[in-house]
Order: C-alpha cells, then structure tokens, then sequence
C-alpha cells in the first residue's frame, strides 16, 4: 500500500531565513553586527583593549593622521651668566649634599617614554581613544542587550500568565501596566535610579524595570490569541499542564514576536544609556562607554580636541543604524504583518 | 458626555493609587535611609533619632503611608530637603522655564513634520524618499548628545550666532536670545521620528478607496492631499501629538542641563543627584497625575476631529 509521503512543511523560521536572505540591506547590517560582536568578545576575553586605562601617549595626543602637535614656545628665562657664588659656608644643608647624591644614585628612575600621536589620538590622560572606544563598545552592548533582555524575561513572563490565565491574574498585571505607563519614562527611570545608586548593574536593572510594558502588552495579546486554538486544545487533551502549554507549546510559536521586540528595545536602551551615562547616573567614571566617552568629549572639544567625540560618534552610529536596520529586516522576515509600525 | 468623564475620571483613581503605592514602595524599601541622607556626614545618633521621629519614621508603616498620603491630597509635599525651599513653590516657579522651550519645539515639531511627511508619501518609493529614509535612519542612531555638544560648540562658541547658554527674567528676552539654539538643535533631532511615524499614517490613508474615488471623480491632487488624505490622517497624528504632550512638563532633561535652563527637568535631576526625595516622590505623582489628564483630553478631542466617534 502507497502512502503518499507527507510534504514537510516549513518551519516559520526556515521561511523567515529565505526572506532575509533576500534583503541585501539586512544581510548587509547582520554582518556588520557580526564584525561588532566579534569585537566585542575579543575584549570581554581581555585580547585586546585590556590595557585601555594605560596612559601611552601625551595628552590630548593627536590622532597619526594629523602628525604630532608642534612643540609650544616655552619662553624660557636665559641662563644666568658668571661664577657661582659659593655659598657653603652659610648654607645649613651643604654638609648634607654628598650624602643625598650618593643615595640619589643608588634609586633608578624610568622615563616613560610616551608617543606623540596614536592612531585615534588620546584623551586627556593620553589614554588611547581607540581601546577607550572599544572597551566602551563593549560595555555600552553589553548594558543595552543585557538590560532588553531583563525587559524581554519580565515582560514575556508577566504577558504569558495575563495572556494565558485571563481573570483575576490579567486584572491585575494590566494594572499594573497602567501603573508603570502613567508615569513618564524618563521620570520612572529617574525615580529608580535616585533609589538604586549608580553602576553598570544597576543601569541594567533600572532599563529592565522599567522598559518591560511593551512587551507585556504585545506578549499578553499574543498568549490571547493562541490559548484557544487548537493545537494548545490538543496538548491539554493529551494531559499536558498549563505550564507545558505556555512555554513548550505557545510560546515557540510566538518567540519570533519576541525577538523583535527584543532587537527594538536594544536600540532604545544603548541610547538611554548614553543619556545616563551623561548625567552622571549610568555607568561609573572608572569604567568607559560610549556615554562616558561623549561626557569627556563635551569640555575636550572646546579646546579643539575632537578626536573622541568622533571615535565615539562613529562607533555608535554604525552600530546602531546595522543594528536597527537588522532588527527591521528581522521584522519584515519574521512577521510580515508589522510592516512600518516603529 | 459628563457619564463618559466621569467614567473615565473614575477608572483613573485605581491606576492613580497604583502610582502612589509603586513610588511609596521603591522609596521606603529601597531608597536610603532619609534620616541619615538629612542628617549628613557628621551627624550623632541622637540627631538621627530626632530627625527620624520629625519625618515620622519611627511609626508603623500604616501610619506612613498615611502621612504621605495626605501630603498627596493636601498638595503639600513639605520642603525640599537639598534648599528648604517649598516644593509647591519649587514646581510653580521651574514650570515656566520648561515651558518656555518645550511648547516651540512640540509646535515645531508637528508643523515640519507634517507637509514632509505628506510630501515623502506622496512620492513613496522614489529617490527622493528612498534617500530620506536612509538619512533619517543614520540621523536617528547618533545620540541626542551629540548633536548639542556640537550644536552648541559650532553655533554658540564659534560661529557666535547664538550665546552658549543663559536664561534671564524676562519671557521675551528668553524666547529671542536664549531659546532660538536649543529649539534648533530639539526640532533637528525630532523631526526625522516624527516625519517617518507620520509618513506611515500617510501612505496607510493613501491606499485607501476613498483617494481613488477622488482621484477618479476628477479632484485635483491638491485637494485630494490636503482636503482627504490630510484630514483622515490627523486622527493617528493628533493622538501622536496627544502622546508627546505630557513630556512638554518634563521637559528634556538632556536640554535643561546642558543649556542651563532653571526647568522643571534640571530640577528633578539635580534631586535625583542630591537624594531629594520629597521633591522626585511629588514630581512623579504629579505628573502621572498629569499624563492621565491629558490623555483623557486627546481622548475628548477625536470628536471634534472625528464626528464618527461616540463616546461609550
């Protein structure tokens, strides 16, 4: 007996991947993304940038480019002319001076030779802008996926019980999405951070806390959606208990929702990060990001240094417009029907 | 009408409460002692105490929450704990100042982003609006901050068109010396999110039957952009605009420090540096308070825009 051999049909994110690879814009950005986060791990794994905070060059070194700084006319006083005047016989001290210079030569001192340019110039200290950057790559990443996918967990979860339970439950985390959007973002932001102090962690707890409504509300209505078809019908039939049903069985079939979000809220939290850094409520003056960096920029480019504001400004721009322009053809690729909603 | 207000101005109070909860919780559990904050470095025990049993500390927390509570009603919020200066007084006089910036650029915003937005629509998919597309995108990833350090130092420091930062008594001399370069550098930055968000609206009217029918009746296309698609596509703006409106208040935080505006915003911040409390705890209420307001203005105002829609 011939059974007709049943045609596979294709997964969601099989068919997602075939409508990205037609988009040369996102395949274009995905790589760039890649180069980035390739970068990023060769300085989280100390290969390069580790030594950022080592003051090589002068200060305020300019970049190769621009060849070195011309040396600054000194005005120094002439020489004085004429004998010394022996003055040993008032002088209290001079009995001492043997003895000093024989213990000063035994000391050894090392006269750091520092360079007078570096590739993307130097900071203030003569820190090198180019391991500032990248180490500031690193830390302004890091905080910004870390801290959307804080908001993604809290808002996936909370929008998975409202969605999936309906009732008192839903009443209640739908309060409490009133709650947390009747305040101005900035604002909540503000109020948690005037609570939780500064710090890389608690940048990421505060953008987390904060920024998890979006996602509840889309998460929730998706759960909506899905808890009476029949797939999940079948699952309950078959003895599965409600949480198999929301994270085994629905839950795959709207992650490709998540994900997206989840790629907008990075774009969001890498320029809020900034912002905090900025007013001093972000990342911590012993540690560098793009924030950090543009802080320094603002009094350096008053006295015409401009080289780390522009390694700052461009790191940031490319990474943020691939990066955005990634997560839009993940969208497009992955639900259609979000097409032009920002 | 009224039943639909009241209604709403009814279904404000739970969400209101959870405001008051959610500030009161993060405050007393997490935030630092205030006692110790007012006390300072070198306070004794004993001072700590008093403080401690002035503000009320050493009560249960019911009784906390009461008193805080009647703050909220009583609309007084005590004195700022950094200058003693009153909290009432503190809103009524930074308001102005915010204010002063943020209506210019909210008004800015929406009158160029919308004939853009109208126009790019128009020619979807051209050059023309292809090539605006990217360069709004690469516009939009480069931070606020970047644009008023070098907003600042090349409009303000050397070409000298406008003076670095400043503010002064008077409305007018604020709005024509100090104002102009902050709304410059504001309108700049948010020009290009609002003109793509409106250009979506745009193009959704455009598809629709209603343009074809126009086009097809004879209307010529002036008419068909400003008295159809313009018209039916200000029911999405207007609630934009009614989304953006509550943030005129808070003003922004960014453009307040750095063009030393005394506003509400730089206020709020220099609170949250200081461990101000009383001052971040009735900023936040008040403003929730606000924002739930204005929506419910947006809300109303559909009709007038909108006569098919019927308030339930």
């Amino acid at each position: 007996m011939a059974i007709a051999a049943p045609t596979r049909s294709e997964g969601v994110w099989r068919t997602a991947w075939w409508r990205f690879r037609g988009d040369r814009v996102g395949m274009v950005s995905l790589c760039i993304v890649g180069a980035f986060l390739v970068l990023i791990l060769l300085s989280a794994t100390r290969l390069v940038a580790s030594d950022w905070q080592s003051e090589v060059g002068v200060p305020n070194a300019p970049p190769t480019l621009m060849g070195p700084r011309p040396p600054e006319d000194l005005g120094t006083i002439d020489v004085p002319k004429g004998p010394n005047v022996d003055l040993s016989d008032v002088d209290p001290l001079a009995p001492r001076y043997k003895e000093w210079a024989e213990r000063a030569a035994k000391m050894k001192t090392v006269e750091v030779v520092r360079t007078q340019t570096l590739p993307f110039g130097g900071d203030r200290l003569g820190r090198d802008v180019m391991s500032k950057t990248i180490k500031g790559t690193e830390i302004s990443v890091f905080v910004g996926v870390l801290a959307a996918v804080l908001a993604t967990s809290i808002g996936t979860i909370l929008g998975a019980f409202g969605g999936f339970f309906g009732g008192r439950a839903d009443d209640f985390l739908e309060w409490l999405y009133n709650v947390f959007t009747a305040v101005p973002d900035i604002l909540l932001i503000f109020a948690f951070a005037a609570v939780f102090g500064r710090g890389i962690g608690t940048v990421v707890l505060i953008l987390g806390l904060t920024g998890w409504a979006g996602v509840y509300r889309q998460v929730r209505a998706e759960f909506i959606k899905h808890r009476g078809r029949e797939y999940v019908r079948a699952a309950e039939a078959i003895g599965a208990s409600p949480t198999s049903r929301m994270f085994r069985h629905i839950l795959p079939n709207v992650s490709h929702v998540i994900l997206v979000r989840l790629s907008l809220l990075v774009v969001g939290f890498i320029k809020a990060e900034v912002i905090l850094s900025y007013l001093g409520l972000g990342v911590p003056v012993d540690q560098v990001s793009w924030g950090t960096m543009l802080a320094e920029a603002q009094s350096e480019l008053i006295l015409g240094y401009w080289w780390q504001l522009a390694a700052a400004t461009l790191f940031m721009a490319v990474f943020v417009t691939a990066f955005s322009l990634m997560a839009d053809a993940w969208r497009d690729a992955l639900d259609p029907r979000l097409r032009g909603a920002e | 009408m009224l039943a639909y207000l009241l209604r709403r101005l009814w279904q404000m109070v739970p969400t209101l409460i959870g405001v008051v909860l959610l500030v009161y919780l993060l405050f007393k559990y997490f935030g630092a002692d205030p006692a110790v904050i007012l006390g300072g470095l070198n306070a004794t025990q004993e001072q700590i105490a008093a403080i401690r049993q002035q503000l009320g500390l050493d009560q249960p927390w019911y009784v906390q929450l009461a008193i805080y509570l009647k703050q909220i009603v009583t609309f007084d919020w005590g004195r700022s704990w950094a200058t003693n200066e009153a909290v009432s007084n503190l809103f009524a006089t930074r308001l102005p100042a915010t204010l002063t910036v943020m209506v210019p650029i909210l008004i800015l915003d929406t009158l160029i982003s919308i004939p853009i937005a109208l126009g790019v629509a128009y020619v979807r998919g051209s050059l023309t609006d292809r090539s605006l597309m990217i360069v709004t995108t690469i516009a939009l990833s480069i931070s606020f901050l970047v644009y008023i350090i070098i907003g600042q130092y090349l409009f303000g420091f050397q070409l000298g068109w406008f003076p670095v930062q400043g503010w002064s008594d008077s409305t007018w001399t604020n709005l024509s010396t100090f104002v102009p370069l902050p709304v410059m550098l504001a309108v700049l930055v948010g020009v290009s999110p609002q003109m793509r968000l409106y250009r979506t609206f745009f193009l959704d009217e455009l598809g629709h039957d209603y343009v074809r029918t126009a086009r097809a009746k004879g209307l010529t296309e002036d008419a068909v952009l400003f008295k159809h698609v313009l018209r039916n596509a200000m029911i999405p703006i207007l609630t934009n605009v009614g989304y953006n409106l509550p943030g005129i208040f808070v003003g922004s935080f960014l453009i307040e420090v750095f063009f030393s505006i005394p506003g509400l915003g730089r206020e709020v911040l220099l609170a949250v540096n200081r461990s101000d409390y009383p001052v971040i705890q009735a900023a936040t209420v008040y403003l929730a308070m606000l924002t739930m307001l204005i929506n419910l203005a947006t809300d109303l105002l559909y009709k007038v825009v909108d006569p098919r829609v019927v308030f339930k």
